[in-house]
């Protein structure tokens, strides 16, 4: 039984080189490949975001120049933006788990898929090309506002040009996905049977296939105005800046909830798995994402309370914005019930999850003080909406992310990581997560602005704090990725279904074999959750 | 043990339903990427309603008539085409897929007369008489250069495409009964021809 099961062939070993990997149609191979891309590039932003909190450890000049941590902060946005978050859960998780999910054997259009991960490594090496060529990362923070991007001479084109490009291949995941879930899913599986992660990304993909264009010719407009002097966006030419920001904010406050969606999709597995229970309302929680992904599309404005709006307009974009804390609401509630009176085994994937649930309720609940009218002229610009939103961003789909990635790692690669060093990890990355954002709110309210290298004496302390949690952070980070390669490269075999989940990715092997099933998958009777064991009240 | 079991719904399998929603998706995306510079049109047509009117001027409408009658026709080949391919009679598919790329050709042709003639004029965005103009019709030029520019564009990578089909049915690997990317092709095609219905009248009809 041993030498059989060792010597089984599997997507990881049934072919070598690095050929094979480059140019693979199999959506387990592309989605590891975006896996390392994006691991790779979440360290240059996180590296570049030490630099600020350096920077701003103590007032004045510490280690670079004002023009300096303008291209910093802005290369830290573009990277964790869009070569980090938009495509992390997605783009991994979504290509590796989705088609397992639906016990089907791939995507869709299985070449298309290998298109959108090399034109994701094309857009980011537009993005790392500014570092070298043309006048330096652009300046402009990563909303790229007119007229001063058109008018700056770092180089915004190219920077630009990484996002549109970046913005086609999150497009065409999209559309794979959406194709995938109508065409693909295994005789039986109603839409009402599917994963709660299918259904996140079913939503995402919807997002990303109707926003994402809209930046797209926002974006060409940018270049086109740059390289043929025409004034789009320039007033002095007839141009309206204001409406650039319109248009910007169109697609990316959608693209808030394509980071978002998949994040609670992949907390909608983990929480029932780890507490061995049905999950409590499933309709609610699937169908809330289609309504935050409908939602959000119309509440963009509420990023330009301060830029020159009518009232009447503030306040029917400030109305709809509170209607979104409904469906995330719903969701919460529901996770919660979830885990009332179940056998509930803190794992440290739970522990991501319940990492999420706290630090998004803070990003949400902020969410809605910056939401509101009255206030957001006050603290819009400040350090209260960095801390808003790297609570929802990092502490939200950055620790689903993580969490994601403990949760799946025995099916992924076959192999178990130590428990006990990534609790360990998770500690110092909650802790320090919290100790690195929580001060930015309150040194919003206090008045401190974003996106300047210096600051006034009395914000000293707690900028000292915020630079220390970053440290800490750091610490996680690499004990976590150590514990990782440590797992992959020695860890324990893992079974096929270690954590005793009921979705379909847990009947296969770990790793999966190349086509996924070597039987037909058996659909659990009463849905995707219903386990036979639980604890009946 | 198991090495020919294959899932009965494979994502290996021919599928020209998910190819046809997956062309539809993308058709999607190409309608919202015009749908943002319909937007801004929109907006500095509302704010300079005079100044473009007086910009428009200088596009001569029968020009613009002419090439608006040549891309219905493409599309009426382009129909035409697929149902050919369908009935097996791929020699007619091909001709008719040639007479597409040949309309997509004449329309070119005239599309870079009529922006030469503007060049002449010293009509293009950075030339003499431009600057002159006020910032109104500085922005419909802006506009006109860009919307049917990009236009162009998707008329020239349509063409490209229908090539790509003229070849795969003569391989015959578009057939009878794999016409799905013969049809998606059709269905690009037609996008191009409907976003030209909307810039024509757009730029040179309203009044």
């Amino acid at each position: 039984m041993t030498s059989i099961a060792t010597q089984q062939i599997n997507y990881l070993n049934v072919k070598k080189g690095i050929w094979s990997w480059l140019f693979t149609l199999d959506h387990k191979r592309i989605g590891l490949m975006y896996l390392y891309a994006i691991g790779a590039f979440f360290l240059v932003g996180v590296t570049l975001g030490i630099f600020m909190r350096l920077e701003l450890f103590n007032p004045g000049r510490d280690i670079m120049e004002a023009k300096t941590y303008n291209q910093v902060f802005t290369l830290h946005g573009v990277i964790m933006i869009f070569l980090f978050i938009i495509p992390s859960i997605p783009a991994v998780f979504g290509n590796f788990f989705l088609p397992i999910m639906l016990g089907t054997d791939d995507v869709s259009l299985p070449r298309l898929n290998l298109m959108s991960w090399w034109l994701y490594i094309i857009g980011a090496l537009f993005a790392l090309s500014t570092l070298v060529f043309g006048g330096g990362p652009a300046d402009t923070g990563w909303t790229f506002y007119a007229p001063y991007s058109v008018k700056t001479g770092t180089n915004v084109s190219m920077s630009v040009m990484a996002a549109f490009v970046l913005g086609f291949s999150s497009i065409l995941t999209g559309l794979n996905f959406i194709v995938t879930i109508h065409r693909l899913r295994t005789p039986g599986m109603t839409f009402n049977k599917m994963p709660l992660f299918a259904w996140g990304l079913y939503a995402t993909s919807w997002i990303q296939v109707l926003a994402t264009p809209v930046i797209g010719i926002t974006l060409l407009m940018i270049v086109v105005e740059r390289v043929f002097g025409i004034g789009l966006f320039d007033p002095s030419m007839g141009g309206d800046p204001i409406l650039y920001q319109h248009l910007f904010w169109i697609y990316s406050h959608p693209a808030v909830y394509i980071m978002a969606l998949p994040a609670m999709g992949v907390v909608s597995e983990i929480i029932p798995t780890f507490s061995q229970r049905t999950i409590f309302g499933y309709k609610p929680i699937a169908y809330s994402s289609m309504a935050i992904a409908f939602v959000g599309y119309f509440v963009w404005g509420h990023h330009m309370f301060t830029s020159g709006m009518s009232g009447s307009a503030a306040i029917i974009f400030s109305i709809l914005t509170f209607l979104v804390a409904i469906p995330t609401a719903i969701k919460v509630f529901n996770w919660l019930a979830t885990l009332y009176k179940g056998s509930i085994d803190i794992k440290v994937p739970l522990l991501f999850a319940l990492a999420f649930i706290f630090n998004f309720l803070i990003g949400g609940l902020t969410g809605l003080v910056v939401g509101a009218l009255a206030v957001d002229v006050h603290v819009h610009d400040t350090y209260f909406v960095v801390g808003h939103f790297h609570y929802v961003m990092f502490g939200g789909a950055g620790f689903a992310f993580f969490g994601a990635l403990h949760y799946w790692f025995p099916k992924m690669w076959g192999k178990m990581y130590n428990m006990t060093r990534a609790y360990v990890a998770f500690g110092f990355l909650f802790i320090g997560f919290n100790i690195l954002y929580f001060p930015m709110l309150i040194l919003g309210i206090m008045g401190m602005p974003r996106r300047y290298y210096d600051y006034l004496p009395q914000f000293h302390t707690l900028n000292q704090i915020s630079t220390i949690g970053s440290w800490i952070l750091v610490v996680g980070l690499l004990l976590m990725i150590y514990n990782l390669i440590a797992g992959y490269r020695k860890g324990p075999k893992a079974t096929g279904n270690p954590w005793n989940g009921m979705t379909l990715e847990w009947q296969t092997d770990s790793p999966p074999p190349l086509h996924n099933f070597d039987k037909m998958p058996e659909l659990p009777e009463g849905g995707p959750y219903n386990y036979p064991n639980a604890k009946s009240q | 043990m198991n090495h020919h079991f294959t899932l009965p719904n494979s994502g290996h399998h021919y599928d020209a339903k998910a190819s046809k929603m997956g062309m539809w998706l993308f058709l999607y995306t190409e309608l919202l990427l015009f749908g943002g510079l319909f937007l801004v049109y929109m907006v500095y047509r509302s704010l300079n309603q005079d100044a473009f009117l007086l910009a428009s001027f200088n596009l001569n409408v029968w020009i613009g008539t002419a090439n608006t009658v040549v891309l219905l026709t493409s599309s009426m080949t382009v129909a035409m085409s697929i149902s050919a391919l369908q009935k097996g009679d791929s020699k007619k598919s091909i001709l008719l897929l040639w007479l597409t790329i040949l309309a997509a050709l004449i329309f070119l042709v005239v599309k870079y007369f009529e922006w030469s003639s503007k060049f002449e004029h010293g009509l293009f965005p950075g030339m003499d008489h431009f600057n002159q103009l006020p910032n109104g019709e500085k922005l419909y030029f802006n506009l006109y250069f860009f919307m049917t520019g990009l236009h162009g564009l998707h008329v020239i990578v349509g063409g490209i495409f229908i090539m790509v089909v003229v070849a795969k049915i003569k391989s015959g690997k578009v057939n009878k009964s794999r016409y799905q990317l013969l049809e998606n092709s059709g269905l690009y095609w037609h996008l191009v021809d409907l976003i030209w219905i909307y810039l024509f009248p757009l730029f040179y009809l309203i009044h």
